[in-house]
């Protein structure tokens, strides 16, 4: 079968720093991969085509690239699945990272978020004998975050990347839930206070989930990081508006059966943030003017005392 | 058909103007619906972060709710619709888990069995009303507009548990509803990302870059308008674009953004008052200018 191919192609040198597109047609087997379609190009249409792969078989990582819009493992995507009525693919380069040629990117910012965790064990002691020990339970709770091949998809299509370069990301940050919950490491406490006050820490993710989308590896990178949430504010983080936006979203719905949309705004601030709360203030107003400030007395679920009968009974069971 | 309706906080609260245009709509088009007003927030994904179980719960509860009523819920946001969907298939998949949750239900003399479904607004209407009978409705064609879509991550992710494998139609639903209005799609990559909402009060530097760059984008794209159907992207495009605008871009907020039932609402003939179009930061007069423009040509 044919497959049509729109490529976007970077040459540093000869470019002038500018990007291009190019479209190639190949006849591919129909159980091909993208992968097999455009080793196909390089060896039978276009040898200057750069592309990165090795294992072929979704395990060692180097072939993350975009497929129409969304960041892939192309050996783990079949042409069928994405183009399954002969639709052109669209293929570029993974996104928020340095790209070096065509759909090669550089691995340097991958790896200084992944640096910035500590992604080593550190244990407190050196055991008397034989090797640190962990149960297999305890194991097992960390292979989510142990599938991660290091294939940057999450860091690619991460929308907090796009804007803001010092975010630790998705990857790094599942890599340092790992360690977290990991019983030989001994700096768990250490971990959780730095990866919660540390600028582009656990707060900035927007829980948006494309990293739980365009991961090939059902790390869930997100999931993990709303964990470290929950694990910093047990151990006692509760300095930042992160938390206190979901304190006051879970203390609302107790209270209310609903969300109070002013206290939200008031509580995440902080009551004592004077600058914080003046650069609400026009905001406020302005909704106020149109007819749209939220109610200051909220609206109430019917019932709410029900609601919080619920809270009493789950919060009980889970003491 | 009859929904059991949950039009969600946002919709009572700081956009009320969705509630008013929906409840509109649903009228002119004989969608009858029954308001949960005892049904709890869903906890917006927020109160999951500190609690999940307790998320579960709130949410089982609003679905038993509708279940003795023998109804599906309709929504109105984004938010809504993916953390009941993900709540829905946690506790669909894994029985004993459901049992547990229906145990702290049971004193209020609930249970929920798992029948109950979940729809936003925009995807009742194409799965269950279908786009030809919504046409019917229609008095003015709005050739000529362009409307930008943007999803709200919850209506696209996790794809799993929003079961787009069954009902592919819904990656395009926006995209659909603007074609069948005569309006053009301002197709642009932001559509499915993050509007910035859910870090306002965290990061607000970076949420007011993804204010700036999805509404400029789109404007730069030639769009006289972007279309939503989550109230908290709402409340963030409109309501902050004045000030993300003039922070990141040095420009001025030009772009109206508006809810899915006041697109269908413009193109049903309505007025900026039935729809509460004045109710919005940024200006809607242009757009229902032209709506009223082509309206009249057509």
């Amino acid at each position: 079968m044919q497959v049509s191919l729109k490529v976007k192609r970077f040459d540093p040198e000869d470019s002038g720093g500018k990007t291009w597109w190019q479209e190639y047609e190949v006849d591919i087997h129909p159980d091909s991969t993208v992968l097999d379609a455009l080793i196909k190009v390089r060896e039978q249409v276009d040898g200057t085509l750069a592309l990165r792969c090795a294992c072929r078989a979704s395990i060692c990582g180097s072939c993350g690239m975009r497929v129409n819009g969304g960041a892939k493992l192309v050996c783990k995507t079949r042409v069928v699945e994405v183009a399954p009525n002969g639709e052109q693919l669209v293929i570029e380069p993974m996104g928020n990272q340095h790209v070096v040629r065509d759909l090669v990117i550089s691995l340097d910012t991958f790896f200084s978020q992944i640096n910035r965790v500590e992604p080593y064990m550190q244990p407190s002691f050196v055991p008397e004998q034989g090797e640190y020990t962990a149960s297999n339970d305890s194991m097992e709770n960390l292979l989510t975050a142990m599938n991660c091949i290091m294939c940057g998809c999450c860091v690619s299509d991460c929308t907090v990347l796009e804007v803001d370069a010092n975010f630790i990301g998705p990857a790094a940050l599942a890599k340092a839930w790992r360690f977290t919950e990991d019983p030989r490491d001994d700096k768990r406490d250490e971990r959780l206070k730095s990866l919660n006050d540390e600028d582009g820490g656990i707060w900035d993710c927007t829980r948006c989930m494309k990293c739980v989308e365009v991961c090939p590896k059902d790390v869930a990178p997100m999931e993990r990081i709303m964990e470290l949430r929950e694990a910093a504010i047990e151990a006692g983080n509760t300095n930042t508006s992160g938390y206190r936006h979901t304190e006051s979203m879970y203390n609302s719905v107790r209270k209310h059966g609903r969300l109070d949309e002013t206290r939200l705004a008031l509580d995440s601030a902080g009551w004592t943030n004077i600058p914080r709360l003046l650069d609400l203030a026009p905001i406020g107003l302005n909704a106020m003017m149109k007819g749209k400030l939220p109610p200051v007395f909220p609206h109430k679920a019917e019932d709410n005392e029900k609601v919080k009968d619920l809270y009493d009974r789950v919060e009980g069971d889970q003491k | 058909m009859k929904y059991a309706f949950y039009p969600g906080c946002v919709a009572r609260g700081g956009a009320p103007e969705l509630y008013d245009s929906a409840v509109a709509v649903m009228d002119k088009l004989g969608i009858e619906h029954v308001e949960l007003t005892k049904a709890a927030c869903t906890g917006a994904g927020l109160l999951q972060e500190k609690n999940l179980k307790m998320g579960d719960v709130l949410n089982v509860r609003t679905f038993a709710m509708a279940e003795q009523m023998g109804l599906p819920i309709m929504v109105l946001c984004s938010t809504c619709q993916g953390v009941m969907s993900q709540a829905n298939h946690r506790v669909k998949r894994d029985p004993e888990y459901l049992a547990e949750i229906n145990s702290f239900l049971a004193p209020e003399g609930l249970e929920y069995k798992g029948t109950t479904s979940v729809k936003h607004l925009l995807w009742a209407l194409i799965e269950d009303i279908g786009l030809d009978k919504l046409k019917e409705t229609f008095t003015r064609e709005l050739t000529g507009m362009n409307m930008a879509p943007f999803y709200g991550c919850y209506m696209v992710r996790p794809s799993e548990a929003l079961e787009f494998g069954a009902n592919p139609g819904r990656e395009t639903s926006l995209e659909q509803l603007i074609e069948a209005v005569g309006g053009s799609v301002t197709d642009f990559a932001g559509k499915t990302a993050c509007c910035g909402f859910p870090i306002l009060f965290i990061n607000q530097a970076n949420s007011m870059k993804m204010v700036a760059n999805h509404t400029g984008t789109a404007k730069d794209l030639g769009a006289d308008a972007m279309v939503t159907p989550c109230p908290l992207c709402h409340l963030n495009l409109d309501g902050y674009q004045p000030k993300a605008r003039k922070q990141v871009r040095g420009d001025k907020a030009d772009l109206p953004v508006i809810h899915v039932p006041q697109l269908i609402g413009l193109a049903m003939g309505m007025g900026t008052k039935e729809l509460g179009l004045q109710k919005h930061i940024v200006s809607t007069k242009e757009i229902v200018r032209k709506a009223e423009a082509v309206g009249a040509g057509s």
